[in-house]
């Protein structure tokens, strides 16, 4: 086609130009233009701002949309009819852990089932056992590498907190915890809040209460775990007095 | 008319031809060694940091869960890099006036982020979603690596589009449980294919559209 086009004199100067710049033409296609497209990408730098960061900062006071649900909360979310929490919940409580009138919401913001406590128990060990420990009783890894010991939740003080207490504290840190709002989602908190209370009855709880979870199961556990450590000293005995 | 050719020529021709072949298969192949090489893809090359941050020390060491600082990686196609308050949480507290965290703590005095050099680089026409790959079984340390053996962070795999078939190809072969997928310490099993093909089916895998164009490419 090009020879019909353009009659090219093999080796003539003007074969030899076209040649370069059919080269140079071929290179043209090879910049970078595609590898690094002219947009931002999370996380990458602008001196546009002062800060250098093409992503910028949340507003203060105001709260992302998004239109994406997690499945797991799908069916708790504002599962919240019929608590005893008054006034009704509102929406900010859900993300401040207050009600209107300022006080802390009583109850969790969502209906208390396995799930929500199964994705508390996985956020809390994501995020919080460093420090409070699996137990929740302060003795998390950070104590070892010279931090202060973090505040046990097996005490009076922690058991009596409303549950809005737990997700205020986990939205705007407390003593020498830092915020974990940028950690923590606020769907999280409170189901991180709902493990808490979990972790808390698991700690606390009397086993000579015949009323209590799993009494009667425990204390027939135990009074096995005794028979047999009688009977292993009963055997070691024997064995002594035979030799 | 004269020969314009001696008898020798037709030697010299073989020679070409095949010599021309060679030459052809070995500059194919120093291509594809280059290309292959780190000194294309950077794999295990360490490259300056700001910080020397050690994710032997704080996964392998502290059993920090990767979600603590990549909170996005489940739910985004980035899988997120901490603000330099996570940093702080801790570093208030340990080793506060470590001069090797001074970047750290001006960062946090200024509000002006690090700026960390990026190890794993798609060029911007692949569209890579980490959510999808986590949602489906596939572990953090399938790219990622022995991450917790890794006192500075480095590129294992070469992210050659070779590289992404081999599993978008025969996901089987890589995929795991749910429960293990941020597990640093998990190992194919014996009978990896069998499970993995049970995990297919399990996700709901198509595995033969995986291939397709669009999928990375849109």
């Amino acid at each position: 086609m090009i020879r019909t086009m353009m009659p090219i004199k093999r080796g003539g100067w003007t074969g030899r130009a076209s040649f370069a710049t059919f080269v140079a033409l071929m290179l043209l296609g090879c910049h970078p233009d595609m590898w690094n497209q002219p947009r931002f990408g999370p996380h990458q730098k602008n001196d546009f701002f002062n800060n250098q960061s093409a992503a910028r900062d949340r507003v203060p006071n105001t709260v992302p949309y998004s239109g994406k649900r997690r499945p797991w909360r799908a069916d708790t979310f504002a599962a919240n009819t019929g608590r005893k929490t008054v006034p009704p919940v509102t929406k900010q409580a859900f993300y401040t852990g207050r009600n209107a009138d300022g006080g802390f919401l009583a109850d969790n913001y969502f209906k208390v089932d396995a799930g929500l406590v199964a994705r508390g128990r996985e956020r809390f060990a994501i995020n919080c056992v460093h420090c409070h420990g699996m137990l929740g009783d302060g003795n998390g890894i950070i104590t070892k590498r010279g931090f202060p010991k973090a505040a046990t939740y097996h005490i009076d003080r922690l058991r009596e907190v409303e549950d809005g207490y737990i997700v205020d504290v986990i939205r705007n840190g407390f003593g020498r915890m830092y915020s974990q709002a940028s950690k923590v989602a606020p769907e999280d908190r409170w189901a991180i809040a709902a493990y808490i209370r979990a972790l808390q009855l698991s700690q606390n709880a009397d086993i000579t209460d015949p009323d209590a979870p799993l009494s009667k199961e425990v204390a027939r556990h135990l009074a096995e775990q005794q028979a047999d450590t009688a009977a292993a000293a009963t055997h070691d005995e024997a064995n002594n007095h035979a030799h | 008319m004269a020969q314009v050719f001696r008898p020798g020529a037709d030697i010299l021709v073989r020679l070409m031809v095949v010599g021309g072949g060679i030459a052809a298969g070995a500059a194919a192949l120093m291509g594809w060694v280059v290309y292959s090489s780190p000194v294309l893809t950077q794999v295990d090359i360490n490259r300056a940091q700001p910080v020397p941050f050690s994710h032997q020390r704080h996964v392998g060491g502290n059993a920090i869960d990767c979600r603590f600082c990549h909170t996005s990686v489940e739910e985004s196609p980035f899988a997120g890099i901490p603000p330099t308050e996570t940093c702080m949480t801790c570093h208030s507290q340990v080793l506060p006036d470590a001069p090797l965290l001074q970047p750290v703590r001006e960062s946090w005095k200024t509000g002006k982020p690090i700026v960390w050099t990026r190890l794993n680089d798609l060029p911007d026409f692949v569209y890579f979603d980490h959510s999808v790959h986590i949602a489906k079984g596939v572990g953090c340390t399938t790219c990622h690596g022995a991450i917790d053996e890794m006192p500075l962070t480095r590129k294992v795999e070469t992210l050659h589009m070779s590289w992404c078939l081999n599993c978008h190809r025969a996901p089987e072969k890589f995929l795991r449980p749910k429960d293990r997928i941020f597990d640093v310490d998990w190992e194919p099993p014996a009978n990896q294919v069998e499970q993995g093909k049970r995990l297919v089916e399990e996700y709901g895998v198509t595995v033969g559209q995986l291939t397709n164009c669009s999928v990375c490419h849109r």
